[in-house]
């Protein structure tokens, strides 16, 4: 189980929930599972979301393993130039 | 991904040297190919017409006198790009702003093109072009857009974020919010606050190349197009998405690139050529001007954002809170919540508070410029820090060091730091002999620290080995600034050879695995990782290999220094067979030895810079000189050396423009006034002192060389830097950028009266 940290316009969305406890191994199972959770989520997630785990952001690799005890922060997927 | 991407402290013989650049010959010469310099048989030339108007409903287009005129072989309209983006938002704008379809959005907005046998048919075809415009209320200001007065520029529009959902359309598109703690509470513990507001004028990233490229579609319904871009596979899925194409039947071939810098991340152009050429069954170049560059192209966001700060007799700041605006064109963006997430990201805080408004205007969609947004919230945040620290009486070093962000920090957009490197660069600042060096009258001296993100991404490389045992390196990020070279020297590193022998191109998007862009820093970050990963499986080939040649296990060849080596003590006299020799037999052991890498380069680590900054200011007229530069950057590792140091000036430079004189001007009218470099001044060699520069490499953990991106950090502080030194040359705050001379100026005035 890990406790994940919405982004503000993101918590909206979850029911007004900032933090949510999912059970996950890696990114990939957490976004299904929050959007199997919370479906208003899903289209964010098809935009694109980033995973901070312990405070180093990954946008594309949804096989990165979820430590237990690690924070795990949603952001929204950012442009860069 | 089977690659282990964690920084393993090895020592380096190729990184971390500077050897020439592969393509330096070719660009002193003008052999170098940039967008404009590829033609093909039988290429038409295109040419667009554009809305003399900021808003105006577009009632009816006559294109029939120009198809007549002779020499016409194509004219085209919104109608001959019909939208197929399939409920896809972001893409309906980019094929909206290639061609405007009910409205004209800004001055400059793309209304119909023509492909003809020369310019001059071409232009005379876009006079011929009638277009019945229902001429609307227009607003390029970023404030005056966000009152209720103002002209709706999307009646679609209703503001996201907010608690209640609005029953009116707005040109806020979204609200975003990002903090943590209770900033009432923190400014109750302050014992000085300081609050000021600020505006930042619209720039343009100022790359002298012009967009420019040349279309050939088929009558079979592949194509080609030979373009300027910083990412070729990107701009593959947009055209092919907007003209109805399967993307492999669409090859993309990067040309040399004269900047992008974030403004060639977006198409413009490309899919205006397409259409053309597929409607004249034609080659169709199509290179832009600079008056179109500037009316129509993706300048940065203007921007209007609040600040306050507040802090303890001791140094500690208790509380901050900024309120961000910023422009996006007219078309929905997240440049301020980009602000608003890395505002105060240098700082360790107890309590802080950002809110970001996305702003519609009757400018171009914004586009991405270097770090986008992150420049004008570190103006607005440094500049109230430089301040609040005055206030205190603490030296403005010190106050930032003592509330530095460090390992264990909740950021304020969000999660806890890792290994971060924000106080080696001031400590360094701090150490700095510029820091000591005395200062004349009329002088004033400035520093201020940056935050970006950095970002890696998608990303595949083919390293082939030649029977002669040289190296093609196929790399899939465009080279904005030297990755070439880099690249090269990485795969040195791997193979145990030299530089010399390895040769890295550019591949088209027919001959490598998708590629995202080059930018968010990426590059050479990005494309070392999948290079040292393609180095070690061609290694684990050309072990093989050797293992045949000599009739061995596999298992008994290492290979160290370019060389395959039988070890154990019954291969103990086998002579070292070099890559040559290896690959001079390939032939007869298997076949072409090659090494290919698939992966997504993620954990790029966020970056840090702190800049100083020497100006003179002439109190008669408001006039500038920036007399020193100097600028710290944590590069993590920096492979080319020489390449870094130029990105930290590159960056260093183009935020001495942005700051002092850069900036688009309308008229009441809505139209861009000076969309030239007459008019719109960027810096040349003489308005720059030589920028010192001072690389930290502190590895980062997920790069096995410890790699971090360096593009874009460079250009936060500048503005800020610049402003204080400004502010103290002058003796006065300056708020607005760029600080031209009449607004310093002024601002000496009013406090001189006031």
């Amino acid at each position: 189980m890990v406790e994940v940290t919405l982004w503000g316009s993101l918590g909206a969305i979850a029911g007004g929930k900032s933090k949510v406890e999912i059970e996950a191994k890696d990114i990939r199972e957490l976004f299904r599972k929050l959007a199997e959770q919370y479906p208003g989520l899903e289209p964010y997630i098809d935009r694109g979301i980033a995973v901070a785990i312990d405070g180093t952001i990954y946008r594309d690799t949804w096989s990165k393993e979820l430590p237990e005890g690690a924070e795990i922060f949603l952001l929204p997927r950012l442009a860069g130039g | 991904m089977n690659f282990d991407p964690r920084y393993s402290g090895r020592n380096f013989t190729s990184v971390g040297t500077r050897p020439i650049r592969p393509d330096g010959v070719d660009k002193v010469t003008g052999r170098a190919r940039y967008g404009a310099d590829f033609n093909m048989a039988g290429q038409l030339v295109g040419r667009v017409l554009r809305s003399p108007h900021a808003h105006a409903t577009i009632r009816k287009i006559d294109t029939s006198k120009a198809e007549k005129l002779a020499g016409v072989k194509a004219v085209i309209t919104a109608a001959d790009l019909p939208d197929l983006t399939d409920g896809d938002a972001a893409m309906y704008d980019i094929l909206d702003n290639c061609m405007a379809r009910k409205k004209a959005l800004y001055d400059g907005h793309a209304v119909a093109a023509v492909a003809a046998v020369d310019a001059r048919t071409a232009k005379q075809a876009l006079k011929l072009i009638e277009v019945d415009y229902e001429v609307l209320p227009h607003v390029t200001d970023v404030d005056e857009a966000m009152k209720h007065s103002a002209p709706l520029i999307n009646d679609a529009i209703f503001t996201e974020g907010l608690e209640e959902k609005p029953v009116k359309p707005s040109n806020v598109t979204k609200r975003t919010q990002y903090g943590h703690g209770d900033i009432h509470e923190g400014f109750g513990q302050a014992d000085f606050v300081v609050e000021r507001s600020f505006k930042t004028e619209q720039t343009h990233q100022g790359y002298i190349e012009p967009h420019a490229c040349v279309a050939n579609v088929s009558s079979d319904g592949t194509a080609d197009l030979w373009v300027c871009t910083q990412g070729h596979f990107v701009y593959r899925q947009h055209c092919a998405q907007l003209l109805g194409m399967e993307a492999s039947k669409l090859r993309v071939t990067s040309s040399e690139i004269g900047g992008g810098f974030g403004g060639k991340t977006h198409v413009w152009a490309e899919p205006v050529a397409l259409a053309l050429s597929r409607k004249a069954g034609r080659p169709v170049k199509l290179v832009m001007t600079r008056d179109e560059v500037f009316r129509a192209s993706g300048p940065t966001s203007a921007t209007s954002i609040d600040v306050r700060i507040g802090a303890r007799k001791d140094g500690t700041i208790t509380a901050a809170e900024a309120t961000l605006r910023y422009s996006c064109g007219p078309y929905a963006g997240m440049w301020a919540e980009i602000g608003a997430m890395t505002a105060f990201a240098c700082y360790k805080l107890e309590n802080v508070k950002t809110v970001g408004y996305e702003v519609l205007v009757n400018r171009p969609k914004t586009a991405a410029y270097r770090a986008p947004s992150a420049p004008m919230a570190a103006f607005a945040v440094e500049s109230a820090v430089d301040e609040l620290a005055k206030e205190i009486g603490m030296d403005p070093v010190e106050f930032r060091i003592r509330n530095a962000a460090q390992e264990g920090t909740r950021s304020s957009y969000g999660p806890v730091y890792g290994p971060i490197g924000i106080g080696p660069t001031l400590e360094a600042a701090k150490n700095h002999p510029h820091m000591k060096a005395p200062l004349g009258k009329n002088q004033g001296r400035g520093m201020a620290c940056g935050f970006w993100f950095n970002f890696g991404g998608q990303t595949c490389t083919d390293l082939n080995i030649g029977m002669d045992g040289s190296v093609s390196l196929a790399v899939g990020t465009v080279d904005v600034g030297g990755s070439r070279a880099s690249l090269s020297l990485v795969a040195a590193e791997e193979l145990g050879i030299p530089y010399e022998q390895i040769k890295t191109v550019v591949a088209d998007t027919s001959s490598l695995g998708y590629n995202d862009m080059t930018d968010g820093s990426r590059g050479t970050f990005s494309s070392s990782m999948a290079t040292i990963s393609a180095a070690r499986n061609a290694i684990k080939i050309l072990r093989e290999r050797a293992a045949q040649m000599w009739d061995i296990p596999v298992d008994d060849v290492v290979w160290e220094e370019g060389h395959a080596i039988a070890k154990g003590a019954t291969h103990g006299n086998l002579s070292p067979l070099s890559l040559k020799e290896i690959a001079a037999a390939s032939g007869k052991t298997g076949g072409p030895i090659a090494g290919h890498s698939e992966l997504v380069a993620d954990g790029a680590g966020v970056s840090f810079a702190t800049h100083i900054c020497d100006i003179e200011v002439d109190p008669e007229t408001g006039s500038t000189r920036v007399l020193r530069y100097t600028v710290v950057q944590d590069a993590g590792k920096a492979v080319h050396p020489t390449y870094v140091e130029g990105q930290y000036q590159g960056g260093a430079a183009q935020g001495i423009g942005w700051a002092l004189n850069e900036e688009y001007i309308y008229g009441k009218d809505g139209r861009l006034q000076n969309p030239g470099f007459l008019d719109y001044r960027i810096p040349v060699c003489s308005d720059l002192p030589m920028i010192d520069t001072q690389i930290l490499e502190i590895p980062n953990p997920n790069h096995p060389y410890g790699v971090r991106g360096v593009g874009e950090t460079s250009i936060v502080p500048p503005l800020a830097a610049i402003a204080n030194a400004v502010s103290n040359a002058a003796g006065v705050r300056m708020t607005h950028i760029p600080m031209s001379p009449p607004r310093i100026l002024a601002a000496i005035e009013a406090e001189r009266g006031g």
